[in-house]
Protein backbone atom coordinates (compact mmCIF):
# COMPACT_ATOMS: atom_id res chain seq x y z
CA UNK A 1 0.00 0.00 0.00
CA UNK A 2 2.38 2.16 0.65
CA UNK A 3 5.45 3.84 -1.20
CA UNK A 4 8.18 1.75 -1.27
CA UNK A 5 10.43 3.43 1.42
CA UNK A 6 12.77 0.23 2.57
CA UNK A 7 11.88 -1.94 4.67
CA UNK A 8 13.64 0.13 7.81
CA UNK A 9 11.27 2.37 7.54
CA UNK A 10 8.53 0.36 7.12
CA UNK A 11 9.19 -1.62 10.20
CA UNK A 12 9.62 1.48 12.23
CA UNK A 13 6.52 2.89 11.03
CA UNK A 14 4.69 -0.28 11.73
CA UNK A 15 6.29 -0.19 15.89
CA UNK A 16 5.57 2.84 16.30
CA UNK A 17 3.69 4.72 14.29
CA UNK A 18 2.95 7.92 13.75
CA UNK A 19 6.16 9.32 12.70
CA UNK A 20 9.01 9.95 14.94
CA UNK A 21 9.75 11.88 18.16
CA UNK A 22 9.37 15.97 17.82
CA UNK A 23 8.98 18.79 19.95
CA UNK A 24 8.11 20.68 17.16
CA UNK A 25 5.16 19.14 16.86
CA UNK A 26 4.11 21.70 19.54
CA UNK A 27 4.25 24.41 17.93
CA UNK A 28 2.10 23.02 15.06
CA UNK A 29 -0.49 22.20 17.07
CA UNK A 30 -0.55 25.60 19.50
CA UNK A 31 -2.49 28.14 17.05
CA UNK A 32 -5.54 25.51 16.81
CA UNK A 33 -5.19 24.28 20.17
CA UNK A 34 -5.34 27.99 21.74
CA UNK A 35 -8.93 28.72 19.71
CA UNK A 36 -10.17 25.82 20.70
CA UNK A 37 -9.84 26.14 24.36
CA UNK A 38 -10.30 29.70 24.67
CA UNK A 39 -14.07 29.52 22.28
CA UNK A 40 -14.75 25.87 22.56
CA UNK A 41 -13.77 23.87 25.25
CA UNK A 42 -13.07 26.50 27.55
CA UNK A 43 -16.44 28.00 27.46
CA UNK A 44 -18.12 24.42 27.86
CA UNK A 45 -15.74 24.25 31.08
CA UNK A 46 -17.49 27.47 32.21
CA UNK A 47 -20.96 26.63 31.57
CA UNK A 48 -20.28 23.60 33.83
CA UNK A 49 -19.65 26.47 36.69
CA UNK A 50 -22.22 28.27 35.69
CA UNK A 51 -24.38 25.95 36.45
CA UNK A 52 -23.94 25.98 40.32
CA UNK A 53 -24.58 29.42 40.70
CA UNK A 54 -27.69 31.38 40.52
CA UNK A 55 -27.38 34.38 38.65
CA UNK A 56 -29.83 36.58 36.38
CA UNK A 57 -26.87 37.93 33.93
CA UNK A 58 -26.55 41.32 35.50
CA UNK A 59 -25.81 41.21 39.03
CA UNK A 60 -23.40 39.26 41.35
CA UNK A 61 -24.84 35.74 41.17
CA UNK A 62 -24.92 33.60 44.39
CA UNK A 63 -23.45 29.72 44.79
CA UNK A 64 -26.76 27.28 44.17
CA UNK A 65 -24.74 24.02 44.91
CA UNK A 66 -26.83 21.47 42.65
CA UNK A 67 -30.74 23.62 43.19
CA UNK A 68 -30.52 24.13 39.32
CA UNK A 69 -30.06 20.32 39.08
CA UNK A 70 -32.63 19.52 41.14
CA UNK A 71 -34.69 22.05 39.30
CA UNK A 72 -34.13 20.01 36.10
CA UNK A 73 -34.86 16.71 37.25
CA UNK A 74 -38.07 17.99 38.83
CA UNK A 75 -39.50 20.74 36.42
CA UNK A 76 -42.28 19.29 34.77
CA UNK A 77 -42.09 21.75 31.73
CA UNK A 78 -37.86 21.01 31.67
CA UNK A 79 -38.56 17.13 32.05
CA UNK A 80 -41.27 17.39 29.39
CA UNK A 81 -38.42 18.81 26.93
CA UNK A 82 -36.11 16.03 27.45
CA UNK A 83 -39.42 13.60 26.21
CA UNK A 84 -39.76 16.15 23.44
CA UNK A 85 -36.29 15.50 22.38
CA UNK A 86 -36.53 11.31 22.65
CA UNK A 87 -39.31 11.46 20.69
CA UNK A 88 -37.40 13.60 17.67
CA UNK A 89 -34.82 10.55 18.25
CA UNK A 90 -37.65 8.28 16.94
CA UNK A 91 -37.66 10.86 13.89
CA UNK A 92 -34.43 11.66 13.03
CA UNK A 93 -32.66 8.82 14.10
CA UNK A 94 -34.45 4.93 14.53
CA UNK A 95 -36.89 5.54 10.90
CA UNK A 96 -34.92 7.13 8.69
CA UNK A 97 -31.81 4.40 9.88
CA UNK A 98 -34.42 1.75 9.34
CA UNK A 99 -35.70 3.12 6.40
CA UNK A 100 -32.52 3.49 4.76
CA UNK A 101 -31.45 -0.06 5.72
CA UNK A 102 -34.25 -1.68 4.15
CA UNK A 103 -33.93 0.67 1.09
CA UNK A 104 -30.44 0.30 0.73
CA UNK A 105 -30.31 -3.55 1.16
CA UNK A 106 -33.09 -3.71 -1.60
CA UNK A 107 -31.28 -1.87 -4.14
CA UNK A 108 -27.69 -2.06 -3.50
CA UNK A 109 -27.51 -4.93 -5.83
CA UNK A 110 -30.24 -3.61 -8.58
CA UNK A 111 -27.32 -1.98 -10.72
CA UNK A 112 -28.93 1.16 -11.58
CA UNK A 113 -27.57 4.03 -13.54
CA UNK A 114 -27.56 7.61 -12.56
CA UNK A 115 -26.49 6.73 -8.84
CA UNK A 116 -24.45 10.00 -8.82
CA UNK A 117 -27.79 11.79 -9.51
CA UNK A 118 -30.01 10.21 -7.21
CA UNK A 119 -27.54 10.62 -4.20
CA UNK A 120 -26.66 14.06 -4.66
CA UNK A 121 -30.42 14.53 -4.55
CA UNK A 122 -30.96 12.46 -1.88
CA UNK A 123 -28.45 14.09 -0.01
CA UNK A 124 -29.77 17.65 -0.84
CA UNK A 125 -31.38 18.36 2.17
CA UNK A 126 -28.28 18.31 4.11
CA UNK A 127 -27.24 21.17 2.91
CA UNK A 128 -30.24 23.48 3.11
CA UNK A 129 -29.74 25.57 6.22
CA UNK A 130 -32.10 24.75 9.20
CA UNK A 131 -33.57 27.67 8.93
CA UNK A 132 -34.64 27.36 5.62
CA UNK A 133 -35.92 23.71 5.50
CA UNK A 134 -37.92 24.96 8.67
CA UNK A 135 -39.62 28.17 6.68
CA UNK A 136 -40.20 25.20 3.52
CA UNK A 137 -41.82 22.56 6.06
CA UNK A 138 -44.26 25.67 7.10
CA UNK A 139 -45.63 26.36 4.54
CA UNK A 140 -46.66 22.36 3.69
CA UNK A 141 -48.03 22.27 6.95
CA UNK A 142 -49.63 25.83 6.95
CA UNK A 143 -53.73 25.78 7.11
CA UNK A 144 -53.82 26.47 2.99
CA UNK A 145 -50.51 24.59 2.30
CA UNK A 146 -49.70 21.39 -0.01
CA UNK A 147 -50.26 18.79 2.66
CA UNK A 148 -53.86 20.06 3.35
CA UNK A 149 -54.69 20.83 0.14
CA UNK A 150 -53.68 16.97 -1.16
CA UNK A 151 -56.13 15.77 1.91
CA UNK A 152 -58.48 17.90 1.27
CA UNK A 153 -58.00 16.39 -2.53
CA UNK A 154 -58.31 13.07 -1.90
CA UNK A 155 -61.60 13.44 0.86
CA UNK A 156 -59.75 13.94 3.88
CA UNK A 157 -61.19 17.28 4.83
CA UNK A 158 -61.63 16.26 8.22
CA UNK A 159 -58.04 15.19 8.70
CA UNK A 160 -56.53 18.43 7.45
CA UNK A 161 -55.62 21.51 10.01
CA UNK A 162 -52.69 23.71 10.41
CA UNK A 163 -50.47 21.04 11.66
CA UNK A 164 -47.59 23.33 13.40
CA UNK A 165 -50.76 25.08 15.86
CA UNK A 166 -52.02 21.84 16.84
CA UNK A 167 -51.25 20.43 19.70
CA UNK A 168 -51.21 16.32 19.86
CA UNK A 169 -49.32 16.91 15.90
CA UNK A 170 -46.97 19.65 15.88
CA UNK A 171 -44.24 17.73 17.46
CA UNK A 172 -44.47 14.38 15.41
CA UNK A 173 -45.11 16.73 12.68
CA UNK A 174 -41.38 18.61 13.22
CA UNK A 175 -40.11 15.04 13.60
CA UNK A 176 -40.92 13.83 9.97
CA UNK A 177 -39.25 16.91 9.19
CA UNK A 178 -35.83 15.17 10.94
CA UNK A 179 -37.00 12.31 8.87
CA UNK A 180 -37.01 14.17 5.30
CA UNK A 181 -33.59 15.82 6.57
CA UNK A 182 -31.16 12.58 7.33
CA UNK A 183 -33.11 9.96 5.43
CA UNK A 184 -31.44 10.23 2.25
CA UNK A 185 -27.37 10.77 4.52
CA UNK A 186 -29.05 6.93 5.57
CA UNK A 187 -29.42 5.79 2.46
CA UNK A 188 -26.46 6.83 0.42
CA UNK A 189 -24.22 6.11 3.49
CA UNK A 190 -25.30 2.13 3.65
CA UNK A 191 -25.62 2.04 -0.17
CA UNK A 192 -21.87 3.35 0.18
CA UNK A 193 -21.10 0.43 2.77
CA UNK A 194 -22.92 -2.60 0.85
CA UNK A 195 -20.84 -2.42 -2.15
CA UNK A 196 -17.81 -2.36 -0.24
CA UNK A 197 -18.71 -5.73 1.32
CA UNK A 198 -17.18 -8.55 -0.63
CA UNK A 199 -19.94 -10.01 -3.29
CA UNK A 200 -18.61 -13.46 -2.47
CA UNK A 201 -19.97 -13.51 0.89
CA UNK A 202 -23.47 -12.85 -0.98
CA UNK A 203 -23.04 -15.90 -3.07
CA UNK A 204 -22.09 -18.30 -0.29
CA UNK A 205 -25.28 -16.71 1.71
CA UNK A 206 -26.87 -18.06 -1.55
CA UNK A 207 -25.15 -21.18 -1.49
CA UNK A 208 -26.30 -21.66 1.86
CA UNK A 209 -30.34 -21.69 0.51
CA UNK A 210 -30.19 -18.08 3.05
CA UNK A 211 -33.50 -16.56 1.65
CA UNK A 212 -33.17 -12.31 1.24
CA UNK A 213 -33.68 -11.77 5.42
CA UNK A 214 -31.24 -14.20 6.19
CA UNK A 215 -29.05 -12.80 4.12
CA UNK A 216 -29.83 -8.94 5.47
CA UNK A 217 -28.69 -10.58 8.94
CA UNK A 218 -26.50 -12.57 8.08
CA UNK A 219 -24.21 -10.34 5.94
CA UNK A 220 -25.60 -7.09 5.05
CA UNK A 221 -26.23 -6.26 8.57
CA UNK A 222 -22.81 -7.05 10.16
CA UNK A 223 -21.30 -5.46 7.04
CA UNK A 224 -22.28 -2.24 8.22
CA UNK A 225 -21.65 -1.74 11.43
CA UNK A 226 -19.11 0.99 10.97
CA UNK A 227 -22.06 3.11 9.04
CA UNK A 228 -24.34 2.08 11.26
CA UNK A 229 -22.34 4.01 13.94
CA UNK A 230 -22.06 6.75 12.32
CA UNK A 231 -25.25 6.91 10.68
CA UNK A 232 -26.72 6.42 14.48
CA UNK A 233 -24.48 8.99 15.85
CA UNK A 234 -25.03 11.83 13.70
CA UNK A 235 -28.44 11.58 13.41
CA UNK A 236 -28.94 11.29 17.36
CA UNK A 237 -26.67 13.97 17.68
CA UNK A 238 -28.41 16.16 15.60
CA UNK A 239 -31.84 14.96 17.06
CA UNK A 240 -30.62 16.40 20.40
CA UNK A 241 -29.17 19.41 19.26
CA UNK A 242 -32.27 20.45 17.72
CA UNK A 243 -32.65 24.35 17.93
CA UNK A 244 -33.14 26.48 14.64
CA UNK A 245 -36.05 24.32 13.24
CA UNK A 246 -38.02 24.77 16.69
CA UNK A 247 -37.35 27.96 17.03
CA UNK A 248 -38.12 29.26 13.69
CA UNK A 249 -41.37 26.73 13.15
CA UNK A 250 -42.86 26.93 16.42
CA UNK A 251 -40.75 28.36 19.10
CA UNK A 252 -41.62 25.83 21.14
CA UNK A 253 -45.70 25.91 21.14
CA UNK A 254 -48.16 25.86 21.34
CA UNK A 255 -48.31 26.49 24.89
CA UNK A 256 -45.19 24.19 25.15
CA UNK A 257 -45.51 21.24 23.42
CA UNK A 258 -42.39 21.12 20.93
CA UNK A 259 -40.36 22.83 23.75
CA UNK A 260 -36.93 21.12 23.94
CA UNK A 261 -33.88 21.05 26.03
CA UNK A 262 -31.87 23.74 23.59
CA UNK A 263 -35.01 26.13 23.56
CA UNK A 264 -35.25 26.38 26.94
CA UNK A 265 -30.94 26.61 27.05
CA UNK A 266 -31.81 29.86 24.69
CA UNK A 267 -35.07 31.31 26.89
CA UNK A 268 -33.53 31.24 30.35
CA UNK A 269 -30.24 32.46 29.08
CA UNK A 270 -31.30 34.99 27.27
CA UNK A 271 -34.06 36.16 28.08
CA UNK A 272 -35.83 35.20 31.54
CA UNK A 273 -32.56 35.94 33.12
CA UNK A 274 -31.72 32.12 34.93
CA UNK A 275 -28.40 31.87 33.76
CA UNK A 276 -27.90 28.88 35.60
CA UNK A 277 -30.28 26.95 35.26
CA UNK A 278 -29.98 27.21 31.34
CA UNK A 279 -25.95 26.17 32.28
CA UNK A 280 -27.49 23.51 33.86
CA UNK A 281 -29.58 22.24 31.52
CA UNK A 282 -26.99 22.63 28.71
CA UNK A 283 -24.60 20.08 30.94
CA UNK A 284 -27.24 17.74 30.80
CA UNK A 285 -27.75 17.72 27.44
CA UNK A 286 -24.32 17.85 26.47
CA UNK A 287 -24.21 14.92 29.08
CA UNK A 288 -26.76 13.06 27.40
CA UNK A 289 -24.94 13.36 24.10
CA UNK A 290 -21.61 12.00 25.26
CA UNK A 291 -23.35 9.25 26.59
CA UNK A 292 -25.12 8.69 23.04
CA UNK A 293 -22.14 9.03 21.12
CA UNK A 294 -19.75 6.95 23.76
CA UNK A 295 -22.84 4.53 23.88
CA UNK A 296 -23.10 3.92 20.28
CA UNK A 297 -19.28 3.65 19.70
CA UNK A 298 -18.93 1.00 22.74
CA UNK A 299 -22.32 -0.79 20.98
CA UNK A 300 -20.40 -1.31 17.41
CA UNK A 301 -16.70 -1.55 19.09
CA UNK A 302 -15.10 0.72 16.58
CA UNK A 303 -11.74 2.31 18.02
CA UNK A 304 -12.65 6.29 17.99
CA UNK A 305 -8.95 6.76 16.91
CA UNK A 306 -8.60 5.47 13.65
CA UNK B 1 -38.99 -10.74 -16.93
CA UNK B 2 -35.86 -11.80 -15.18
CA UNK B 3 -35.12 -11.73 -11.73
CA UNK B 4 -32.21 -8.99 -12.04
CA UNK B 5 -34.24 -6.93 -14.43
CA UNK B 6 -37.02 -7.03 -12.11
CA UNK B 7 -34.81 -6.31 -9.13
CA UNK B 8 -33.22 -3.33 -11.40
CA UNK B 9 -36.82 -1.93 -11.92
CA UNK B 10 -37.95 -1.90 -8.30
CA UNK B 11 -34.61 -0.23 -7.20
CA UNK B 12 -34.97 2.66 -10.22
CA UNK B 13 -38.44 2.46 -8.59
CA UNK B 14 -37.35 3.17 -4.76
CA UNK B 15 -34.55 5.87 -5.74
CA UNK B 16 -37.43 7.89 -7.97
CA UNK B 17 -39.73 7.73 -5.29
CA UNK B 18 -37.32 8.70 -2.74
CA UNK B 19 -36.02 11.31 -4.75
CA UNK B 20 -39.21 13.18 -5.22
CA UNK B 21 -39.59 13.28 -1.63
CA UNK B 22 -36.56 14.76 -1.08
CA UNK B 23 -37.42 17.51 -3.62
CA UNK B 24 -40.55 18.55 -2.74
CA UNK B 25 -40.50 20.64 -0.15
CA UNK B 26 -37.86 22.58 -2.08
CA UNK B 27 -39.78 22.47 -5.31
CA UNK B 28 -43.00 23.49 -2.81
CA UNK B 29 -40.88 26.80 -1.65
CA UNK B 30 -39.31 27.65 -5.15
CA UNK B 31 -43.00 27.93 -6.80
CA UNK B 32 -44.23 29.57 -4.05
CA UNK B 33 -41.28 32.16 -4.17
CA UNK B 34 -42.18 32.14 -8.13
CA UNK B 35 -45.62 33.78 -8.04
CA UNK B 36 -46.47 37.26 -8.26
CA UNK B 37 -46.16 38.72 -4.40
CA UNK B 38 -49.69 39.71 -4.05
CA UNK B 39 -51.06 36.32 -5.48
CA UNK B 40 -53.19 33.86 -2.91
CA UNK B 41 -51.45 30.70 -3.58
CA UNK B 42 -53.06 27.35 -1.81
CA UNK B 43 -51.04 24.37 -1.30
CA UNK B 44 -48.68 23.41 -4.79
CA UNK B 45 -49.02 25.23 -7.37
CA UNK B 46 -47.56 25.92 -10.44
CA UNK B 47 -47.14 29.76 -11.53
CA UNK B 48 -49.28 31.11 -14.56
CA UNK B 49 -45.86 33.07 -15.38
CA UNK B 50 -42.45 33.51 -13.37
CA UNK B 51 -42.26 36.32 -11.98
CA UNK B 52 -38.79 37.71 -10.01
CA UNK B 53 -40.34 40.77 -8.74
CA UNK B 54 -40.96 38.81 -5.60
CA UNK B 55 -37.53 38.02 -5.51
CA UNK B 56 -36.69 41.49 -5.67
CA UNK B 57 -38.97 42.60 -3.07
CA UNK B 58 -37.52 40.21 -0.59
CA UNK B 59 -34.18 41.03 -1.27
CA UNK B 60 -34.77 44.50 -1.06
CA UNK B 61 -37.24 44.85 2.07
CA UNK B 62 -35.32 42.31 3.95
CA UNK B 63 -31.54 43.78 3.10
CA UNK B 64 -30.66 40.18 2.08
CA UNK B 65 -27.48 41.55 -0.15
CA UNK B 66 -26.07 42.64 3.07
CA UNK B 67 -27.02 39.81 4.85
CA UNK B 68 -25.37 37.05 2.46
CA UNK B 69 -22.22 39.67 2.11
CA UNK B 70 -22.09 39.24 6.19
CA UNK B 71 -22.59 35.39 5.86
CA UNK B 72 -19.82 35.23 3.15
CA UNK B 73 -17.45 37.57 5.55
CA UNK B 74 -18.01 35.30 8.23
CA UNK B 75 -18.08 31.99 6.92
CA UNK B 76 -14.93 32.53 4.24
CA UNK B 77 -12.91 33.68 7.18
CA UNK B 78 -14.03 30.75 9.04
CA UNK B 79 -13.36 28.42 6.82
CA UNK B 80 -9.48 29.44 5.90
CA UNK B 81 -8.11 30.18 8.96
CA UNK B 82 -9.77 26.75 9.84
CA UNK B 83 -7.75 25.34 6.79
CA UNK B 84 -4.94 26.91 7.93
CA UNK B 85 -4.92 26.05 11.39
CA UNK B 86 -6.46 22.26 11.42
CA UNK B 87 -3.65 21.89 8.90
CA UNK B 88 -0.61 22.42 10.61
CA UNK B 89 -2.67 20.57 13.75
CA UNK B 90 -3.14 17.91 11.68
CA UNK B 91 0.61 17.22 9.95
CA UNK B 92 1.50 17.32 13.88
CA UNK B 93 -1.06 14.44 14.46
CA UNK B 94 -0.42 12.79 11.33
CA UNK B 95 3.45 12.55 10.51
CA UNK B 96 4.92 13.52 14.12
CA UNK B 97 5.34 11.35 17.36
CA UNK B 98 4.94 13.16 20.64
CA UNK B 99 4.08 13.43 24.53
CA UNK B 100 0.45 13.68 25.20
CA UNK B 101 -0.61 13.40 21.48
CA UNK B 102 -2.83 10.72 22.69
CA UNK B 103 -4.33 13.52 25.33
CA UNK B 104 -4.52 16.31 23.27
CA UNK B 105 -6.73 14.46 20.28
CA UNK B 106 -8.57 12.57 22.72
CA UNK B 107 -9.56 16.21 24.01
CA UNK B 108 -10.11 16.95 20.57
CA UNK B 109 -12.35 14.60 19.80
CA UNK B 110 -14.87 15.48 21.99
CA UNK B 111 -15.40 19.01 20.43
CA UNK B 112 -16.69 16.82 17.20
CA UNK B 113 -19.85 16.56 19.34
CA UNK B 114 -20.80 18.77 21.80
CA UNK B 115 -23.22 21.82 20.31
CA UNK B 116 -23.10 25.43 20.82
CA UNK B 117 -26.27 24.77 23.47
CA UNK B 118 -23.08 23.82 25.60
CA UNK B 119 -20.92 27.16 24.87
CA UNK B 120 -23.09 30.02 23.95
CA UNK B 121 -23.71 31.03 27.99
CA UNK B 122 -20.30 31.86 28.64
CA UNK B 123 -19.16 32.67 24.84
CA UNK B 124 -22.19 35.76 25.26
CA UNK B 125 -21.47 37.38 28.78
CA UNK B 126 -17.63 36.74 28.79
CA UNK B 127 -18.03 38.41 25.24
CA UNK B 128 -20.09 41.51 26.40
CA UNK B 129 -17.83 42.41 29.35
CA UNK B 130 -15.35 42.61 26.58
CA UNK B 131 -17.63 44.60 24.00
CA UNK B 132 -17.39 42.15 21.53
CA UNK B 133 -20.83 40.88 21.03
CA UNK B 134 -22.56 42.39 18.34
CA UNK B 135 -19.11 42.64 15.94
CA UNK B 136 -18.52 39.87 13.51
CA UNK B 137 -15.60 38.86 15.82
CA UNK B 138 -18.76 36.93 18.09
CA UNK B 139 -19.38 35.01 15.49
CA UNK B 140 -15.85 33.92 13.92
CA UNK B 141 -14.16 33.42 17.02
CA UNK B 142 -15.86 30.45 18.31
CA UNK B 143 -16.88 29.10 15.04
CA UNK B 144 -13.08 29.05 14.59
CA UNK B 145 -12.87 26.81 17.82
CA UNK B 146 -15.61 24.54 17.26
CA UNK B 147 -14.98 23.99 13.67
CA UNK B 148 -10.94 22.89 14.40
CA UNK B 149 -11.32 19.58 15.82
CA UNK B 150 -13.41 18.44 12.77
CA UNK B 151 -10.78 20.33 10.47
CA UNK B 152 -7.68 18.10 12.76
CA UNK B 153 -9.63 14.93 12.56
CA UNK B 154 -9.68 15.48 8.93
CA UNK B 155 -6.37 16.39 7.94
CA UNK B 156 -4.64 14.18 10.39
CA UNK B 157 -6.71 11.05 8.60
CA UNK B 158 -5.09 12.80 5.49
CA UNK B 159 -1.33 13.05 6.66
CA UNK B 160 -1.80 9.66 7.92
CA UNK B 161 -2.33 8.32 4.60
CA UNK B 162 0.25 9.75 2.84
CA UNK B 163 3.34 7.58 2.64
CA UNK B 164 6.14 8.23 5.28
CA UNK B 165 9.17 7.56 2.94
CA UNK B 166 8.09 11.42 1.47
CA UNK B 167 8.43 12.51 4.70
CA UNK B 168 11.90 10.90 5.75
CA UNK B 169 13.19 11.43 1.80
CA UNK B 170 12.58 15.13 2.50
CA UNK B 171 14.45 14.96 6.18
CA UNK B 172 17.11 13.49 4.85
CA UNK B 173 17.53 16.17 1.99
CA UNK B 174 17.84 18.51 5.13
CA UNK B 175 14.69 20.46 4.46
CA UNK B 176 13.12 21.59 8.09
CA UNK B 177 9.87 20.38 8.99
CA UNK B 178 8.07 23.01 7.43
CA UNK B 179 9.56 22.90 4.17
CA UNK B 180 8.40 19.43 4.15
CA UNK B 181 5.28 19.98 4.36
CA UNK B 182 4.83 23.35 2.38
CA UNK B 183 6.68 21.88 -0.58
CA UNK B 184 6.01 18.07 -0.23
CA UNK B 185 2.92 17.44 1.63
CA UNK B 186 0.76 20.22 0.79
CA UNK B 187 0.56 19.70 -3.65
CA UNK B 188 -1.16 16.46 -2.52
CA UNK B 189 -3.45 17.99 0.10
CA UNK B 190 -5.61 20.54 -1.83
CA UNK B 191 -8.22 18.00 -2.24
CA UNK B 192 -8.55 17.22 1.45
CA UNK B 193 -7.96 20.53 2.48
CA UNK B 194 -11.41 22.14 -0.61
CA UNK B 195 -12.97 19.59 1.49
CA UNK B 196 -12.95 20.99 4.47
CA UNK B 197 -13.31 23.88 3.28
CA UNK B 198 -16.28 23.53 1.98
CA UNK B 199 -17.76 21.60 4.41
CA UNK B 200 -17.36 23.89 7.14
CA UNK B 201 -18.18 26.63 4.83
CA UNK B 202 -21.18 24.70 4.61
CA UNK B 203 -21.82 24.74 8.47
CA UNK B 204 -20.97 28.24 9.09
CA UNK B 205 -23.10 29.77 6.41
CA UNK B 206 -26.22 27.66 7.97
CA UNK B 207 -25.40 28.21 11.84
CA UNK B 208 -28.16 30.21 13.43
CA UNK B 209 -27.98 30.22 17.19
CA UNK B 210 -24.60 32.03 17.81
CA UNK B 211 -25.92 34.77 15.24
CA UNK B 212 -28.99 34.57 17.09
CA UNK B 213 -27.82 35.21 20.77
CA UNK B 214 -24.24 37.55 19.33
CA UNK B 215 -26.12 39.49 16.83
CA UNK B 216 -28.38 42.94 17.89
CA UNK B 217 -27.63 45.44 14.56
CA UNK B 218 -29.46 45.26 11.53
CA UNK B 219 -26.36 45.73 9.83
CA UNK B 220 -24.14 42.74 10.86
CA UNK B 221 -26.87 39.95 10.40
CA UNK B 222 -26.13 36.95 8.97
CA UNK B 223 -28.33 35.18 6.26
CA UNK B 224 -30.14 32.78 8.43
CA UNK B 225 -30.77 34.99 11.25
CA UNK B 226 -31.89 37.97 8.96
CA UNK B 227 -34.26 35.22 7.61
CA UNK B 228 -35.66 33.88 10.57
CA UNK B 229 -36.60 37.86 11.75
CA UNK B 230 -38.16 38.40 8.11
CA UNK B 231 -39.89 35.27 8.42
CA UNK B 232 -41.23 36.38 11.92
CA UNK B 233 -41.79 39.89 10.42
CA UNK B 234 -43.74 38.75 7.80
CA UNK B 235 -45.93 36.23 9.69
CA UNK B 236 -49.70 36.25 9.84
CA UNK B 237 -49.62 38.79 6.63
CA UNK B 238 -50.90 37.40 3.82
CA UNK B 239 -47.22 37.58 2.15
CA UNK B 240 -46.01 33.91 2.44
CA UNK B 241 -44.57 34.38 -1.25
CA UNK B 242 -42.20 36.96 0.00
CA UNK B 243 -40.38 34.83 2.91
CA UNK B 244 -40.27 31.94 0.22
CA UNK B 245 -38.19 33.78 -1.93
CA UNK B 246 -36.13 35.11 0.76
CA UNK B 247 -35.51 31.99 1.88
CA UNK B 248 -35.03 30.21 -1.41
CA UNK B 249 -32.11 33.42 -2.11
CA UNK B 250 -30.01 32.58 1.69
CA UNK B 251 -30.35 28.67 0.79
CA UNK B 252 -29.01 29.10 -3.17
CA UNK B 253 -25.20 30.08 -2.75
CA UNK B 254 -24.80 26.70 -0.52
CA UNK B 255 -26.59 24.18 -3.38
CA UNK B 256 -24.83 26.10 -6.12
CA UNK B 257 -21.56 25.37 -4.55
CA UNK B 258 -23.18 21.96 -3.48
CA UNK B 259 -23.58 21.23 -6.83
CA UNK B 260 -20.22 21.41 -8.26
CA UNK B 261 -18.65 19.90 -5.45
CA UNK B 262 -21.24 17.01 -4.01
CA UNK B 263 -18.99 14.36 -4.03
CA UNK B 264 -16.53 16.41 -1.72
CA UNK B 265 -19.59 17.12 0.35
CA UNK B 266 -20.86 13.34 1.28
CA UNK B 267 -17.33 12.39 1.41
CA UNK B 268 -16.53 14.62 3.88
CA UNK B 269 -19.86 14.03 5.71
CA UNK B 270 -18.35 10.60 6.68
CA UNK B 271 -15.76 12.28 7.30
CA UNK B 272 -13.37 9.56 8.62
CA UNK B 273 -15.97 8.15 10.57
CA UNK B 274 -16.32 4.85 8.68
CA UNK B 275 -13.60 2.43 9.69
CA UNK B 276 -11.92 1.29 6.68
Amino acid sequence: MRADGGAGVERRVRTRAPGEPRRVAYLYLAPALVFYLLFAFGPLVYTTWLSFFDWNGLTVGTWAGLDNYREVLEDEDIRASFVHSLVLIVFYSVIPVFLGLVLASLIAHGRVRGTTFFRAVLFLPQTIATVVVAIAWTWIYAPSGPLNEALDAVGLDSVSRGWLGDFTWALPALGLVGTWVMFGLCIVLFLAGIQKIPLSLYEAARVDGAGRFREFLAVTLPGLRGELAVALTLTTILALRTFDLIYVATSGGPGTTTTVPSVLVYQNAFANGRVGLAAAVAVVLTALIFVVAFAITKLVDRDPTT
Amino acid sequence: MTAARREQLLSYAILGVFSVIALYPIVSIVLLALHERSDLVTGLSIPDSIDLGTFRDAWTEGDFGRGLMNSFIVAGTVAVATAALSTLAGYAFGTMRFRGSDTIFYLLLVGLIFPYEATVIPLYYVFRDAGLTDSRWALILPQIGLSVPFGIFWMRAFFRSTPPALVEASRLDGASSFVTLWRVLLPQAWPAITTMVVLVFMWTWNEFLLALVMIQSDELRTAPLGLALFAGANRGSQDVTLTAAAAVLVALPVVIVYVFLQRSFIRGMFAGAVKE
